[in-house]
């Protein structure tokens, strides 16, 4: 068949172009246009060239927080993707026990960011704090405020118990769309659990838990709310994300060339690394 | 290889059921003889899938018991059972190649590697898929698909029974043709037991020695299809097998005539029938066409090939009759009824006839 070509199609994705546009495109272009230039305030800018960039890829305190990020979000992924598909392995398929589970399940992600940090701050806390008060009453010396590894642990705690249901939910929709000839066939063959996991039900998952991956990444290397929450960034830097000192930066000492070339750089992270996420992930699909 | 008895199984999907409505198979009490080619025919949703899953281990009958070789195994596992089944819908494990899912059920099993590789190779030959072995089975076409699913039952020799749930439906007429006779040379072979349920009864009558006749989840009929063809123990039977199906018409009996509105038919005997809604059945195959005997009103004549179907009314009622190819129909159309091809039924259910 040949094509039509038909420009009346442009006026069609129009509408979609301009809210894209006041959406995205103008906000990271304000963002850009900070990030070369330099104020004393009174909307007086001069030009600053590269100096944000090299100033900043050069700084310690960065690459400390984008290390942090890394470490952060390797260590997230890999408790919730095994985790999420356990549970999800595990869910009843029908019965009364579904939407018991799924209600359960979808809990955690219904409550607003700074509302489960706040439940964890003060979750967390020795001296009212139901989690805090028990530990420290088992012998366990556990403070987030002072000791970093124990601030790292309640954040992990509290992002593993927030986000895994949505890696839970997503294996779970890709495991019930199984139909039942596929387990019926792998006893006939005499297929053992583990291979019915490898064989069926993980290449059936295959794609939701790309999605999962991609979105617990991005989410988790973005994270800010609830570790601001909790600990500040404390103690110390040693829970300080890129994005709390990016707000640090912005807001705090109202740097904004600086938090503009900041975000920049940041936006390009994420975008890079999603993208070898997502390559990775789908070649290696292709290649089996 | 066993023999594989039946004996009064009953199943309900529901959790209590109470009257017989609620079991998809209502009662089943057959021996499937040791090395014997049955055929499983029947309509959509009579209990033929159901029971197959029952002899597989994958469903534990409600009521019943299941023997192999006189062992009762109706709490074995699939596993235990050794039993190889291939289904209604074709399932492939589509992130192997297409070597790897044959190999799949006897790695299982932990047969060596060696004989892994003769039985994978002797199966992709057979069912003409040699060249694509090393193939992801995911790209394949849905006929592939279903010769891989076919291929997978068909690559361990040592099992009890092997089970057909209709294998060939999305594989075209020619390489139907091929695999079928494949499928009778294997049994042949290696003599295992097999059951093959088919909606097909062509199908069903080329493959098989004995054919179970199944009807609303139960077992209406077991015979050769010389038998299911003159002597349908059912009304249901004579319908569902031969094309067109049987003539089945309400008639009165007394002695060796039945009535039929205004015309007598003679009997080869006096039916032992005195009681129940009496039918006389005959296959339109012994309903002959010409200037002697009953009176017809013709309505419509199909040219099938080889043969000639003719529609007619008789008594008001629609009949058909099959002649030759080279007959035609006279001018004042009459019929009469072959008594070798005559059956009677009370109650849908043959009886049989005296003297
Ligand atoms: N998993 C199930 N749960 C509940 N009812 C079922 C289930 N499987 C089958 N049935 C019912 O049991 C009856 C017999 O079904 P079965 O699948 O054995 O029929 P079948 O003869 O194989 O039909 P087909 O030719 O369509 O495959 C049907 O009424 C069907 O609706
Ligand atoms: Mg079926």
């Amino acid at each position: 068949m040949e094509k039509t070509w038909n420009n009346k199609a442009w006026f069609l994705v129009l509408p979609v172009l301009v809210l894209v546009a006041f959406s995205a495109v103008i906000p990271l272009m304000t963002v850009v246009n900070y990030s070369v230039q330099d104020t004393f305030g009174n909307n007086v800018f001069f030009w600053a060239g590269t100096e944000w960039f090299e100033e900043l890829l050069s700084s310690s305190r960065f690459w400390e927080a984008m290390v942090r990020n890394l470490i952060f979000s390797f260590i997230i992924l890999s408790i919730q993707v095994p985790l999420g598909i356990f549970i999800a392995l595990n869910m009843p398929k029908k019965g009364w026990g579904v939407p018991v589970c799924l209600v359960l399940m979808a809990l955690p992600l219904l409550i607003p960011w700074n509302v489960v940090g706040t439940i964890w701050q003060v979750f967390g806390r020795n001296d009212i704090g139901l989690l805090g008060y028990y530990v420290n009453a088992l012998g366990i010396d556990y403070n987030y405020v002072q000791d970093p590894f124990d601030a790292w642990v309640t954040i992990i705690i509290m992002d593993v118990w927030h986000w895994t249901s949505l890696v839970v939910l997503l294996c779970y929709a890709g495991l019930v769309s199984i139909p039942d000839a596929f387990y019926q066939a792998a006893k006939i063959d005499g297929a053992s659990r583990w291979a019915v996991f490898r064989y069926i039900q993980l290449p059936k998952m295959q794609r939701v838990l790309l999605i999962a991956v991609l979105l617990r990444f991005m989410d988790s290397f973005m994270i800010y709310t609830e570790p601001f929450v909790v600990t500040g960034g404390g103690p110390g830097n040693s829970t300080t994300f890129l994005s709390i000192d990016l707000v640090k930066t912005a807001l705090g000492q109202f740097d904004l060339g600086p938090a503009a070339a900041m975000s920049l750089v940041y936006f390009l992270i994420i975008l890079l690394l999603s993208w070898v996420f997502y390559t990775v992930m789908t070649n290696y699909d292709a290649e089996r | 290889m066993a023999r594989i008895d039946v004996n009064h199984v009953r199943h309900s999907y529901l959790p209590n059921p109470r009257t017989d409505a609620d079991f998809a198979l209502r009662e089943v009490h057959h021996t499937f003889e040791d090395g014997g080619a049955y055929a499983l025919l029947g309509p959509s949703g009579c209990g033929k899938t159901t029971l197959l899953n029952i002899i597989s281990g994958l469903l534990h009958p409600s009521h019943g018991q299941l023997l192999f070789n006189g062992r009762d195994v109706t709490n074995l596992s699939t596993q235990e059972r050794n039993i190889a089944q291939v289904f209604q819908f074709p399932v492939i494990y589509d992130t192997m190649t297409v070597y790897d899912n044959l190999a799949f059920p006897l790695r299982n099993r932990g047969v060596p590697e060696a004989d892994v590789d003769r039985k994978v190779r002797e199966t992709l030959e057979m069912i003409d898929l040699a060249s694509w072995a090393k193939k992801k089975a995911r790209g394949l076409t849905a006929d592939q698909k279903q010769k891989i699913s076919l291929g997978r039952g068909l690559v361990r020799s040592d099992v009890n029974a092997i089970l057909f749930d209709e294998p060939l439906t999305v594989i075209d007429p020619h390489m139907k043709w091929v695999l079928r006779s494949q499928l009778k040379q294997l049994h042949r072979r290696f003599g295992y037991t097999m059951v093959y349920v088919t909606h097909d009864q062509t199908e069903a009558l080329t493959f098989a020695d004995q054919v179970v006749v199944m009807y609303d989840g139960g077992i209406v009929q077991i015979g050769t299809p010389a038998e299911l063809f003159e002597r349908p123990r059912h009304t249901f039977v004579g319908y569902f097998i031969g094309s067109p199906g049987m003539n089945v018409m309400p008639v009165a009996i007394d002695g060796k005539t039945a009535t039929l509105g205004s015309q007598r038919i003679e009997l080869p005997g006096a039916p032992k029938a005195d009681s129940g809604a009496i039918e006389l059945g005959i296959r339109p195959e012994y309903v002959r066409l010409g200037r002697d005997g009953m009176a017809v009103s013709i309505s419509k004549v199909e040219d099938v090939g080889r043969h000639k179907v003719v529609r007619a009314k008789l008594e008001g009622r629609d009949i058909a009759a099959v002649i030759g190819e080279d007959e035609t129909v006279p001018a004042e159309p009459k019929v009469r009824f072959d008594p070798a091809g005559i059956n009677i039924y009370a109650d849908s259910w043959r009886v049989e006839m005296g003297a």
